[in-house]
């Protein structure tokens, strides 16, 4: 009988020779195959609803909230930890925001809503440092300070106004939250379109350049040029969606939303620091052996500290998109969003066990998550059993996980 | 020797707790030389060296480089005296790849501060060619490699960065017999560049052949130290085993 693992390393299929080739992370391109099998299958359920500018624009809206968090969340659990507070960072930062802006600063200044804002981040930074230093300096588990933080702060935001709700917000700061004047329009959608194809062209021929100076193998040509344009394709088809989404009984196309700009400004910072920085190097090394770490001379507890402050900013972020996009401060923002954060980050590949995660994997979760959601309220689905759905569908992308790792070499 | 001794270690001390698990030892290591160091599970010798390699700082006791006398309280202490020191369990992060592992706290940055890479790859290659000419996949996860290229990987990052002290913690625990002569060679070769190597290992057999001393190390003190051409392999089994010296010549 001939060993299963023997015929595996024999016949590699011409599939997965192209993909590393092209060096395209299998997973990923799973990711992306269910998500893109999800909507086709949620657009016929819905009879072609789902596919409207409409419903996408504000897929895209939502998915901000929670894709900005993943991003966070990745390295939080690439290091082997967790953060339960996240939710509650979100709704006590968001509260103080929101009475900062209305009851203290003169409400309407040009200066109020930018400062709010930077109390905000500044604070969800201070906060994520406290716990981070508990976690990292005093040895308690992450679990135990972040389930902490979860019940303080939530506390911490009803008694910023005894509960009561905070609204309006400044006219000009709503524009951050998507609402009907939160979008860039369409000359500055298809300005940005430009400016990120020309990006993926320079990245391109700059790391060919880099490649070949090294003598390292090249991708070849072709497979270039299809990747590129296939990016091309992609950023093009978002922006005449966004587009098409015009303002209320108007002609005016409303453009890409600003949250979703947001959105794309913390995946690039993200994506930076983990790949280019030795910050982001240092996290994956804690993640992958936590003693080799420290022995190579990395600063593991400044690291980890360092972790949960980024975390607690990126929470001041959402809480700044969710105010705005709410028009007020109440104190249940952000209840529970620390699940659907963590679900996205883990549908996207971050492993619990620690060292492995993405990004860009991370918000592909948090949209594949918000695209189920969305697309089951489209079909009038109960809450309770979109939660079902959500909680089944979290196992099989796990579970999926643990087989594709099992059967690698 | 008339020479300055490369290491000494003097008088070192290490409590954890109500244990006193090296009670004033004294080692000492000299240009050009294999020093191994024997001794039973828990007699205190990795304790004794990792005072060496900053794994361990030591509660007492005064350590010299070149006669001088020095600090180390940390990993990154003793590297800047140039000592490197390859793990039993190798110290490798699993997720990452082997140049990554290699630079890992030292790494090659890029003229606007980012991680070089490329660089990093060139420079990681060039140094496990000459070590091992066979391991090609090098920025595969280092999860996905075998024993012997792991050891490569460790050896690799301690002699890219031009140790002059060489510390190897039960280098041929996990590997077969051709990698354990690919590491004898090495050895060779190292000595003969004028680093001094502390050879940790509880296979007497093994030490014995590649060290010119031995120390032994028994219930946290220091037994002896011989010269293996002076000594035969039963004395220093009577030495590790029972605490006996052997006579002397």
């Amino acid at each position: 009988m001939p060993d299963p693992m023997q015929k595996i390393l024999v016949e590699e299929p011409a599939l997965s020779r192209c993909l590393k080739q092209a060096e395209i992370d299998s997973r990923m391109l799973a990711m992306i195959i269910a998500l893109i099998a999800i909507w086709v299958t949620l657009n016929f359920l819905t009879d072609g609803i789902f596919f409207t500018a409409r419903n996408m624009y504000n897929l895209a809206v939502q998915s901000s909230v929670v894709g900005i968090m993943a991003t966070g969340m990745v390295l939080v659990i690439v290091c082997r930890h967790i953060d339960l507070s996240v939710g509650s960072l979100l709704g006590f930062t968001g509260m103080v925001i929101a009475f900062l802006q209305v009851h203290v600063f003169s409400l309407g200044a040009a200066w109020n809503w930018p400062l709010t804002i930077l109390c905000g981040l500044v604070l969800g930074g201070v906060i994520g440092l406290w716990q981070g230093w508990w976690i990292a300096y005093r040895g308690v588990p992450s679990f135990v300070i972040t389930l902490a933080g979860l019940l303080m702060f939530r506390g911490a935001a009803y008694l910023v106004t005894d509960g009561r709700t905070v609204a309006p917000m400044d006219k000009t700061y709503q524009i951050l939250g998507g609402g009907i004047d939160g979008s860039i329009g369409a000359l500055w959608s298809w300005i940005f379109a430009i400016v990120v194809i020309a990006w993926m062209l320079i990245h391109c021929m700059t790391s060919r350049r880099s490649c070949i100076k090294y003598g390292f193998k090249v991708k070849p040509m072709w497979i270039q040029i299809l990747l590129l344009a296939i990016g091309a394709a992609l950023v093009c088809g978002f922006v005449i969606l966004m587009n098409a989404y015009h303002k209320p009984r108007t002609e005016i196309p409303r453009g890409i939303p600003v949250p979703v700009l947001i959105m794309i400004c913390v995946v690039v910072v993200m994506n930076l620091l983990t790949k280019i920085t030795r910050f982001g190097r240092y996290v994956f090394a804690i993640g992958g052996n936590p003693e080799a770490a420290e022995l190579s001379g990395i600063h593991v507890k400044k690291i980890t500290a360092f972790v949960f402050m980024v975390m607690g900013i990126l929470c001041g972020v959402a809480a700044v998109i969710t105010t705005a996009r709410l028009n007020a401060g109440a104190n249940s923002m952000g209840t529970l969003a620390e699940l659907n954060v963590i679900a996205a980050a883990v549908i996207g590949g971050t492993s619990l066990a620690g060292g492995q995660g993405t990004i860009t994997g991370a918000i592909l979760g948090a949209v594949i998550m918000q695209s189920l959601d969305s697309g089951m309220v489209l079909l009038g689905i109960s809450s309770a059993m979109r939660q079902v759905v959500i909680g089944t569908v979290l196992i099989l992308a796990v579970w999926f996980d643990v087989v594709y790792n099992r059967n690698r070499p | 020797m008339n020479q300055t001794p490369l290491v000494e270690m003097i008088n070192i001390h290490k409590r954890f707790g109500g244990i006193h698990a090296v009670k004033g030892v004294n080692l000492d290591l000299y240009p050009g030389e294999v020093v191994g160091v024997l001794g039973h599970n828990g007699a205190g010798k990795t304790v004794t060296i990792k005072a060496l390699s900053g794994a361990i700082p030591c509660d007492e006791g005064e350590i010299r480089i070149n006669g001088e006398k020095v600090s180390i309280r940390s990993p990154r202490d003793a590297r800047k005296y140039g000592i490197e020191t390859i793990y039993q369990t190798l110290a490798l992060a699993d997720n990452l790849n082997a140049p990554e592992n290699l630079f890992l706290g030292r790494e090659i940055m890029t003229a606007y501060g980012t991680l070089n890479d490329r660089a990093m790859e060139n420079e990681a290659r060039k140094v496990i060619d000459r070590l091992n000419p066979n391991f090609k996949n090098i920025t595969d996860a280092v999860k996905n490699m075998s024993g012997g290229q792991r050891q490569s990987v460790a050896i690799a990052r301690a002699i890219y960065f031009n140790a002059k002290i060489l510390i190897m913690d039960e280098p041929t625990a996990a590997l077969g017999p051709q990698e354990t002569a690919m590491v004898a060679k090495l050895i060779k070769q190292l000595k003969s560049e004028g680093i001094g190597i502390f050879l940790i290992s509880h296979d007497l057999h093994d030490v014995f052949d590649l060290s010119d001393r031995v120390a032994v190390i028994k219930n946290g003190r220091l037994i002896g130290t011989r010269r293996t051409c002076e000594v035969t392999k039963e004395e220093v089994l009577g030495m590790i085993i029972m605490g006996r010296l052997p006579e002397t010549a």
